[in-house]
This record gives C-alpha cells, sequence and structure tokens, in this order.
C-alpha cells in the first residue's frame, strides 16, 4: 500500500536498513494492516475498486484523528478518557451552530425573530465554540500539571461534561451538516481514493510537527522525562497546554470529519473513540508512558482497527463473537510487539 | 429463451397463490440490525429467520442474511452498511441506530444503487424507504375501543412509559387526542410504569387511592397485568384494562374470561415487522412503485382471537405475527391510498 512504503521510507531515514528489532517494531503496524488488507481482498475481491477502497477507509479518517488526538495525551503520559464524549460535542456542535449559527439550535427554534439578524445566522458562532473548546482542553493539561492530578480522572469527570453538553446542544439526533463540511468528505480525487490522501496526508502532517520539529521533541520529551526537559528551561505547563490544546484541535478535526460522513448530528455518535483512540495509538506502536508515540503509526493502527471491524464482517462472523474477536486481533499484534521489544532488550 | 422462462415461472407462481414474481430470484437482501438485546429484538430476528429461509428455499430471492453490530452504536452500524454495500447486496433492510447519523451511509447504499427499507428505527435520509410505527394512532386506538364499549364514558386512569422517551409522548398524545373527541371520558389520573409490570403495579397501587370509580385504564403495554393486580388487591371492581400484547397481560385475561367474561382489547407491534420490512424491499426491487412512506399495521388481538394468539405467545414474550407478501401488498395499497 502506499501509505506502507510511505512510512517506510520515512523511517528508512534515519536508520541503516537492516531486520533490528526497532525496524521491525515501526514496521508491525504497517504489516497488520496489510494482512489485513489482503484478507478482506481475498474474501471480498469487489472491495479491491476505487470505490471499495473508499468505503472500507472512510470511516477511518475521524478515527484516525481521533486517534492522533489521543496520541498527543499519550505523548506526556496521560490518557485521554473524553474523546469520544468530545467527539459527539464537535458533531453537535458542528450540525447545529456551524451550519446555521444561534439560531441553528434546535432550543432556540421559536424564538428567532424574522428574518433573524445575521449575528444569530452566521456559523461563526459554531468557530467561537469550538475555538473555546480546543481552550477548554488546554486549560485541562495546566489544571493536570499545576495541580498535579491524575489525567483519567479528570477526563472521565469531563466526559460527562462534553456528553451533557452535546445533548443541550442537540437534545435528539438530527442537524446537518455545513454543505462546505459534506463537500469535502466526499471530495472526488482521481486514482486514489480521498480517504487514503486524506489518512496520508494526517499521518505525514502530524509526523513532521511531532516527530520533526524541536518543539515536538520538547512534548515528547515532557513523556520520556519531565525533570530534564523542565532544567532545561521549558514550563511544564505550557508544554502539557499544548499538547492537550493539539489534542483538543484534532478532536474537532475528528468530529469534523465524522459529521461530513454522516451529514447529520447524533449527540452520542462517537461514544466508542475514547477506546477506539487507545487501542489505535497502542496498535500503532505508542506507549503509555515515556513519551513514545508514533503518529504515522496511529493512524495505522487506526485504519487496521476500522478495517479489522470489516473484515469480521465479511467473514461473517456471529455478531456475538465479534467484540472478542477483535480482541484477539489486538492481543495478537500487541503480543508481536512484546516479542520484538524482547529481543531489542536483548541486543 | 430468457422471456419464455420467465412466462413459465410466472405462469407457476400464478398458479402457486401469485405470491411471488420470479423477478427477483437472483436478488440479495440483508438486513442490518443495530440490537439484540431484549426480547422483542430477538423475536425479530428469528422472525427474520423463519420467514426469508423459507423465501430463499422457495427461490423468492437469492439471499437473505442478518447482520447484527456487536454494540449499538451509530459509527459502528455506518461501518457495517458500507461493508454490505461492497458485498453487493441489492437492497438493505435497516433498523437504525439513529434516525439521522446513518443518512450518510444510507445516501452510499442508495447511489451504489442499493435499495433501502428502514423500519422500527427508522433513518430520514430521503432516498430510503420508512415502515414507521404510528404510535399516536395506537393510543387514540385505545380510546376508541373504549367508547365503543363504554358509551357512557366514564373516568380513566392512565399509564405512561418511560418519561421522556418519545414513544411514551407519543401514546400519550394519541390518548390525550381520543379523550379530547369523546369527552364523556375524563382522565382522572396518570402514573409512568415504565413499561415494566412491577413498577406499574406499584405506580397503580399509589394512586388509586387518592382516584373516583374507574371505568377503563389506557396503558402502553408491559403494565397492564401489574395495573389489574393493584387494583385486585385494592378490592375495586375491576375497569376494562386495555394490555399490550405480553404473555402475562394475555394469561391474565384469558383468565378473567373464562372465569367472568371479562372483555378488552390488547395491542402492540408485532416483532415480525422485520417480515413485512423484507417484503416490501423485494416488491421494491420486483419494479412496482411503492410509497416511500409507510406505516406498521399494529398487532391488535380481540376477545375473539385470545386463544389464538396467546397459544402463538412464548412465556415472557410478545405476541407476535409473521407478514406475508400479500400483507406487504396490502400496507403498500394503503399507503398509495392515503
Amino acid at each position: 500500500m502506499t501509505e506502507v512504503s510511505s512510512s517506510a521510507t520515512l523511517l528508512g531515514k534515519g536508520y541503516a536498513w537492516s531486520t533490528s528489532p526497532r525496524v521491525l517494531r515501526s514496521l508491525l503496524p504497517a504489516f497488520s494492516l496489510a494482512v489485513i488488507l489482503i484478507a478482506i481482498f481475498y474474501l471480498q475481491p469487489r472491495a479491491m475498486s476505487p470505490i471499495g477502497m473508499k468505503l472500507l477507509f472512510n470511516l477511518a479518517v475521524p478515527i484516525a484523528l481521533a486517534t492522533i488526538a489521543q496520541m498527543f495525551v499519550l505523548a506526556v503520559n496521560d490518557l485521554d478518557l473524553s474523546i469520544g464524549a468530545y467527539v459527539g460535542f464537535v458533531v453537535a456542535v458542528g450540525s447545529t451552530m456551524l451550519s446555521g449559527g444561534i439560531a441553528g439550535l434546535p432550543a432556540m427554534e421559536g424564538l428567532i425573530p424574522e428574518p433573524a439578524p445575521w449575528f444569530l445566522t452566521t456559523p461563526l458562532s459554531g468557530v467561537l465554540v469550538l475555538a473555546a473548546a480546543i481552550g477548554v482542553y488546554a486549560l485541562l493539561g495546566a489544571v493536570i500539571q499545576l495541580r498535579n492530578l491524575p489525567s483519567i480522572v479528570v477526563t472521565l469527570g469531563m466526559s460527562f461534561v462534553w456528553a451533557g453538553l452535546a445533548v443541550l446542544v442537540l437534545p435528539t439526533p438530527g442537524g446537518s451538516a455545513p454543505t462546505w463540511l459534506r463537500g469535502l468528505m466526499t471530495l472526488q480525487v482521481p486514482i486514489v481514493p480521498f480517504p487514503i490522501v486524506a489518512l496520508i496526508v494526517i499521518g505525514l502532517v502530524v509526523h513532521l510537527l511531532l516527530m520533526r520539529s524541536a518543539y515536538g521533541a520538547v512534548i515528547r520529551g515532557s513523556g520520556g522525562n519531565p525533570r530534564s526537559v523542565a532544567r532545561a528551561g521549558w514550563s511544564l505547563v505550557r508544554v502539557k497546554m499544548a499538547a492537550f490544546g493539539l489534542a483538543g484541535l484534532f478532536g474537532v478535526l475528528s468530529g469534523l470529519a465524522l459529521l461530513g460522513l454522516t451529514t447529520a448530528g447524533d449527540a452520542n455518535i462517537a461514544v466508542r473513540y475514547t477506546l477506539l483512540s487507545i487501542a489505535g495509538a497502542i496498535l500503532g506502536g505508542s506507549e503509555f508512558v515515556g513519551g513514545r508515540v508514533s503518529p504515522i503509526g496511529a493512524v495505522i493502527g487506526a485504519a487496521t482497527l476500522t478495517l479489522a471491524n470489516s473484515f469480521l464482517t465479511f467473514l461473517r462472523l456471529n455478531p456475538d463473537w465479534q467484540i472478542g474477536a477483535q480482541g484477539a486481533i489486538l492481543i495478537i499484534v500487541l503480543a508481536l510487539r512484546v516479542l520484538i521489544s524482547r529481543g531489542e532488550a536483548r541486543n | 429463451m430468457k422471456w419464455i422462462n420467465v412466462a413459465l415461472a410466472t405462469g407457476l407462481l400464478a398458479l402457486a397463490g401469485g405470491s411471488a414474481a420470479a423477478d427477483t430470484s437472483d436478488k440479495r437482501i440483508a438486513l442490518s440490525n443495530n440490537y439484540a438485546g431484549n426480547s422483542w429484538r430477538q423475536a425479530m430476528l428469528r422472525s427474520w429467520e423463519n420467514v426469508t429461509g423459507q423465501a430463499v428455499t422457495d427461490g423468492v430471492v437469492a439471499a437473505a442474511d442478518a447482520f447484527t453490530t456487536a454494540e449499538n452504536q451509530v459509527t459502528e452500524q455506518a461501518a457495517q452498511i458500507q461493508n454490505l454495500i461492497l458485498e453487493g447486496y441489492d437492497a438493505i433492510v435497516l433498523n437504525a441506530a439513529s434516525p439521522e447519523g446513518l443518512n450518510g451511509a444510507v445516501k452510499e447504499a442508495c447511489d451504489a444503487g442499493i435499495t433501502v427499507v428502514s423500519f422500527d428505527g427508522v433513518v430520514t435520509e430521503p432516498c430510503a424507504w420508512r415502515i414507521a410505527v404510528d404510535f399516536k394512532q395506537m393510543g387514540k386506538d385505545e380510546v376508541l375501543y373504549l367508547a365503543e364499549k363504554l358509551p357512557d364514558g366514564g373516568n380513566l386512569l392512565e399509564i405512561r412509559g418511560l418519561a421522556g422517551v418519545f414513544v411514551d409522548d407519543e401514546i400519550s398524545a394519541g390518548i390525550h387526542e381520543g379523550v379530547a373527541e369523546n369527552p364523556q371520558f375524563t382522565i382522572v389520573g396518570s402514573v409512568h410504569g415504565d413499561w415494566a409490570q412491577d413498577v406499574a403495579q406499584k405506580a397503580v397501587a399509589g394512586i388509586l387511592p387518592s382516584l373516583p370509580e374507574i371505568v377503563g385504564v389506557v396503558t402502553q403495554g408491559g403494565d397492564g397485568y401489574g395495573a389489574a393486580q393493584a387494583i385486585k388487591a385494592a378490592g375495586r371492581d375491576m375497569p376494562v384494562i386495555v394490555m399490550g400484547n405480553r404473555h402475562d397481560e394475555l394469561t391474565w385475561w384469558k383468565e378473567q374470561k373464562d372465569a367472568n367474561g371479562y372483555e378488552t382489547m390488547s395491542v402492540s407491534i408485532a416483532p415480525g415487522v422485520s417480515t413485512l420490512a423484507f417484503w416490501v424491499a423485494r416488491m421494491i426491487l420486483d419494479g412496482e412503485e411503492v410509497p416511500k412512506d409507510l406505516t406498521v399495521p399494529f398487532l391488535r388481538i380481540d376477545q375473539g382471537n385470545l386463544e389464538e394468539n396467546l397459544a402463538n405467545t412464548e412465556a415472557g414474550g410478545v405476541a407476535n405475527t409473521l407478514y406475508s407478501a400479500e400483507d406487504a401488498a396490502r400496507v403498500v395499497a394503503e399507503a398509495k391510498g392515503m
């Protein structure tokens, strides 16, 4: 696959080509994706067409963005249990205020004078709300660092806040995606289907942002060794704010991508994203601690999880077994990784 | 040669009662279901298996496979629908996790030339067909039955469902509309029974002492038996309690009917509605003109057919009916007539 080759060239830059455990470890996510993709093509040759690839991968785009968001939080040794509810909140805001302004809120129905003044219908209000949400994420980072709070507790609490806000904004499923968003997510690109282009762009952009920039190294460093980063004169509060703010930003992008695909909102649409994003990041080679993350791996991990689901459907597996089978796929990949890590430790 | 085959097959089928045309024998229909965790959904899936299994054996369609998502999640069902598009099904029959959240996936299916028929949990995407439940009419029907049976009118007790749920609001709105049109009735009390017999029993027992004599109890299903127990315990005369097709309700009604000629009626939605959606999907694949919005007929049990329905209802379950191609044709004809 294109993704595989692009990640391979990027990985190849720094290290000599060898079968060293480190290279193996980096290639494992791409390898798992390739195996599942081949299995799908075998079971369902129809998937091997541009339209088939589009259908297979398009729901991977919002999951990949949520996984990237989770990865930023993992990079600073924290865990975000609110990302699913947050994405649901973004979908709710996107399907109401971002397309119809304040007047687009179901709660405002009947209260808006006719004709509605511009400041009630401008999508700007939606942009402001989403910007504020990113601000809240950055603030959470500051609070977690300053008060030395466990992120699991803070974000678990926030998940109820986001879920509640989402229901307030959009009490019953409805609303509609802004036309530009629908247009973007159904974009026709020649030769390569749009979702695959989007996934590659997401992976590369975040790779440059986090793995190749100086501040990216600081963010990862604060996960690996916070004390030395602080001694080097960096403000750990600011680093956490940056990491959480980026997570908030990618959460917004994830919600918007999801909304562009579904075309209408539902406050509970992304409940599963919390666990999927963690699984995707880990599957893609990130670690829970130590600032060890991989943006390209995260994108591949998210795509693998999405494909695993399709694979199980094509297998005609009884739904009662599907969650278990998904878990089994995860365990197999992680077991392989542990084996490789052991090899790494021995070297 | 082909037209001869078709003509032959049509002739044979016409002899067999015209239940199916041959044009759909190579068509494949999938059921996309979002949840299987309660007895109604289980019965719904079993009904699908029974009816479509027979249809496949008879060669009416080539395949009719049921898919249930592992978790009741919108995004999972959207992915499932996309996979079904890839599998090349000709029609997808859908019980949706969200009326809006699947519109993108449904649109993709339509664009791929797939017929989408949603039922029970319907979707709002205009390209899909909807077989919806008219809960409001169901509530109104209860009052209309009472108006016929008790022309003098009197006081009614209303048992509602789970507060805040759309279905509860709809049924209750229908009941109140019916009472407004039949002013001989007055609703003197209203309690929430949460569609559960034990909750209903407690709620009714709580409100009974404050009520004048009541002639009827209007319910939402799953609460009639509890109401009867509470009224019996209070030593009151048994009013006409409208039932909701549950096994315990029908059993109690049967006992009363045998003991003292008790009369009432029972109404709810049959889980077999999935089979109705199947036949409607087949009709559309067959090229028939079908209106986009159809309404599920209620499964109504009256004094006459109580025994028959009770015998067909498993303990702890809900009365069910399996729809046939003729039933689907009748529902479509009714919708056209509107």
